[in-house]
């Protein structure tokens, strides 16, 4: 069962006036919806995204007031849970991803934004093969001049060109696979 | 599986209020600048000339500002308190009524002859003015942040500098009950500094103090 943002927000519409029926018939397709969103971030531990999956329907609940109605309800529903989910990160102090200190700038997202960029980035990059890995994170991240990258491989500039694209796209790919929305 | 909470859930199901975020917002923030109010007048005092000053412009500029501001402050927070709120397109407003106030100041400088300029922008109680704002943002500040955990707010850094800057502009709605100063020029400079202030302590405390 995959409900679209419609028939999602006109549940939601009829729960916040009372409705027991539609409220259970959206936590129950929230709730896979949000088992998807943590398993993808979370990996390999079934019993973690289960917990924050239970979090987030219980904060869903206790904040249901705060949805707006005039807005859409799958943003509203994937804001609570990226809450949760970088709560999560920051209580396991999964140290490799500890964020810096923000910038300062009003207008970013705090940091939670750069956090939850830097997991996805690095589990899409965990996907490629260490070479083509390698590559990318040279010529894209550091930004190394794609000569001295070829150099050091022991390629040709136009086969680190081709690796570097292949590799981009694949990344690409897999980031665009976690916007499961409607 | 989820079924259980689900089920659990769902038998608990009260229809929810439509103006919940409102209401409490406007709660914490009242309920803080109405106890900013009796402390100012039972501390310090209400100003000897209120009667005057009532009949007068500059009063009335003065608490314009400050509850423009507040206003201002809540009407974003009212966006930053719900998950996935965009409050880009609000945020801006906010420096309305300051770069209004900074007009009518630099009208009223250029309208004073050079030596009475620098005893115009001072007063006589530049040097407390800002402390007792920031200490009257308090009250309504604590509100605030009880009214924000009872709700969602998703950008913790944010909407702290915007309840401060709010509890600033309450706390100095308070303040104005008691403090005589009345030139465009004194109230630019420290009314603003000490709403400044009350915003970067909630931008300081917002991470810490807003988490649900």
């Amino acid at each position: 069962m995959s409900l679209t943002e419609i028939e999602l927000k006109a549940l939601m519409l009829r729960s916040l006036d009372g409705d027991a029926v539609a409220y259970r018939r959206l936590l129950s397709a929230l709730s896979e919806r949000l088992g998807t969103y943590f398993e993808r971030r979370l990996g390999a531990d079934p019993s973690e995204s289960e917990d924050l999956v239970q979090e987030t329907l219980m904060a869903i609940h206790t904040k249901r007031a705060t949805f707006d109605r005039s807005q859409l309800l799958t943003p509203w529903a994937y804001a609570i849970a990226r809450y949760k989910l970088i709560d999560h990160y920051r209580r396991g102090g999964r140290h490799r991803f500890t964020p810096l200190e923000d910038d300062g700038s009003l207008f970013v997202d705090d940091d939670s934004a750069a956090i939850e960029a830097r997991h996805d980035i690095a589990r899409g990059l965990a996907g490629l093969s260490p070479g083509t890995r390698d590559l990318v994170v040279r010529v894209k991240l550091h930004e190394e001049p794609v000569a001295d990258v070829a150099r050091r491989a022991g390629m040709s500039e136009s086969a680190v060109k081709v690796a570097v694209h292949r590799g981009f796209r694949k990344l690409a790919a897999r980031l665009r696979g976690k916007e499961d929305s409607a | 599986m989820s079924t259980d909470l689900i089920d659990r859930l769902a038998a608990g199901l009260r229809p929810a209020p439509r103006l919940a975020v409102v209401r409490r917002l406007a709660f914490g923030i009242g309920a803080g600048a109405a106890l900013s109010a009796v402390l100012t007048a039972a501390i310090l005092g209400l100003r000897p000339d209120m009667a005057r000053a009532a009949a007068g412009a500059m009063f009335w500029v003065k608490l314009a500002y400050t509850v423009a501001l507040a206003g201002l402050a809540l009407w974003v927070c009212e966006r930053l308190a719900r998950p996935a709120g965009e409050a880009r397109r609000r945020l801006p407003w906010v420096f309305v009524p300051i770069l209004a106030l900074a007009g009518l100041a630099a009208w009223q400088l250029a309208w004073t002859p050079e030596p009475m300029r620098m005893p115009m922008l001072m007063g006589h109680s530049a040097r407390v003015c800002p402390w007792l704002i920031l200490a009257f943002s308090l009250p309504p500040l604590a509100g605030l942040v009880w009214a924000l955990r009872g709700l969602a707010p998703t950008r913790l850094r944010i909407t702290g500098a915007v309840i401060g800057l709010a509890a600033g502009g309450a706390g100095a709605s308070a303040y104005a009950l008691h403090c005589d100063e009345s030139t465009a020029p004194f109230l630019v400079v420290w009314y603003t500094l000490g709403i400044a202030a009350a915003c970067g302590i909630g931008w300081l405390a917002g991470p810490r103090i807003l988490r649900w």
